[in-house]
């Protein structure tokens, strides 16, 4: 399984030349297995998906983790969907009350975007997930809820042996309570649980935390903890705040050092980096 | 490894804040948690108890009618939210395990996630005397 990290970005795009390094794109990453690949999350980062992957199959699978505009805003200008010849399938949180469709044609429909998700001429297949588990380009793909404003899904794909991780919008405790109540007691544990490679919302530092308490994301010392209690061996720092620039990340991640679970390797999310699990 | 659903780890965590005992038990009515107000009334502490299978904690607790018969489990508000995912509500005496009566209501609710799905219950204990 190979990993591509279109965009890292949390809550608003970027342009910022002073965010360019670790990338100014908010949430999309290309998941491949052999020739065949799906993306997960459809943020401005799905823009940079390349031409010549897409030209390869008719068949695109999206995996949304949440309907929050960053991670859909890219969605209306992934080009697959105006060919009719193209299969799309789209895959998001169930809610209580509205069905995928309808809550996903509240951003795809004027006034907001100037073309009803229904007249896209592609052919469309909408899929509800909860506590999920399917398969998908010969990999296996978990999902379940997770803590954070409004439906809300975080996904587990297995290769085998290799476990890829990816909560990029998680508050896993509220208040910062219950880092001792165990492992099944923390919310998306059971997808984080040993990850190869973890994608985790890291978009606070230690100070700005207090004042965004149920805002629904981490701090970067909460996604270490987290990512330390799961046995990952790997974490990405991810959903980067908008206000954060490269040298900021640097410093951040510095200071740090010397305080990580062992058997734990920490880097910060970069635009456009690959990494293979097997 | 299985995590508990986020509506039952979301109970917990609002258990924990609340000053009235709190049960929550998954659909077979096996106790996963009880917050510290619960502990008083069933005598023991959750940290050293942790999760207790249905046939131990149901045990703990000798519920009576005002004229000190014994009630069925069937005439309990948690049993019968368990059975048929409705809330429910009663009061009756029990007796704790360190031998006090005490008159109690109870008000319970099914979990029922998202999607609908039932996950298991929640009991609110209020004091009378
Ligand atoms: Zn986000
Ligand atoms: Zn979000």
């Amino acid at each position: 399984m190979k990993i591509r990290i279109l965009g890292t970005r949390g809550s608003l795009p970027s342009t910022n030349p002073e965010t360019f390094r670790y990338g100014g794109n908010t949430a999309c990453i290309e998941v491949s297995n052999d020739d065949q690949f799906f993306i997960i999350d459809a943020g401005t980062g799905v823009l940079k998906l390349s031409p010549e992957l897409i030209s390869k199959q008719n068949r695109f699978d999206i995996l949304l983790t949440h309907l929050h505009i960053d991670h859909i805003q890219g969605l209306g200008f992934f080009k697959p969907l105006f060919d009719p010849r193209n299969e799309i399938h789209i895959w998001g949180p169930s809610s209580s009350s509205r069905t995928l469709q309808n809550r996903l044609n509240r951003y795809l429909s004027p006034p907001l975007f100037p073309v009803h998700f229904r007249s896209l001429p592609c052919q469309k297949e909408l899929h509800e997930i909860s506590r999920s588990s399917f398969e998908l380009c010969g990999l296996q793909v978990e999902t379940a809820y997770v803590s954070h404003p409004g439906p809300t899904v975080g996904y587990r794909i297995t290769d085998g042996d290799f476990v890829f991780t990816y909560i990029p919008d998680h508050e896993p405790f509220l208040g910062n309570r219950g880092w001792n109540y165990g492992k099944k007691w923390i919310s998306g544990m059971g997808l984080a649980y040993k990850a190869d490679l973890i994608i985790h919302d890291s978009q606070y530092t230690l100070e700005e935390y207090p004042d965004k308490i149920g805002w629904g994301h981490s701090s970067i010392e909460q996604a270490i903890r987290y990512a330390g209690i799961a046995e990952a061996k790997k974490l990405l720092l991810f959903h980067h705040d908008p206000n954060h620039t490269d040298s900021q990340l640097d410093y951040i991640l510095r200071s740090y050092s010397g305080f990580t679970p062992e058997g734990l390797e920490i880097e910060h999310a970069v635009e456009g980096s690959v990494y293979n699990l097997r | 490894m299985k995590a508990y659903d986020i509506e039952l780890i979301l109970s917990r965590q609002l258990a924990e804040c609340l000053s009235i005992p709190v049960f929550i038990t998954d659909t077979e009515g096996n106790l996963l948690f009880y917050n510290e107000q619960a502990e008083e009334i069933l005598g023991k502490r959750y940290e050293e108890t942790g999760e207790m299978p249905v046939e131990e904690w149901s045990t703990i607790f000798k519920p009576l009618d005002d004229k000190g018969n014994l009630l069925s489990p069937e005439d309990l508000p948690l049993v019968q939210t368990l059975n048929n995912c409705l809330p429910a509500h009663g009061s009756f005496w029990i007796k704790s395990l360190v031998g006090e009566n005490h008159k109690i209501s109870v008000t319970s609710f099914p979990i029922m996630g998202r999607g609908n799905r039932f996950l298991g219950a929640t009991a609110i204990f209020w004091k009378i005397k």
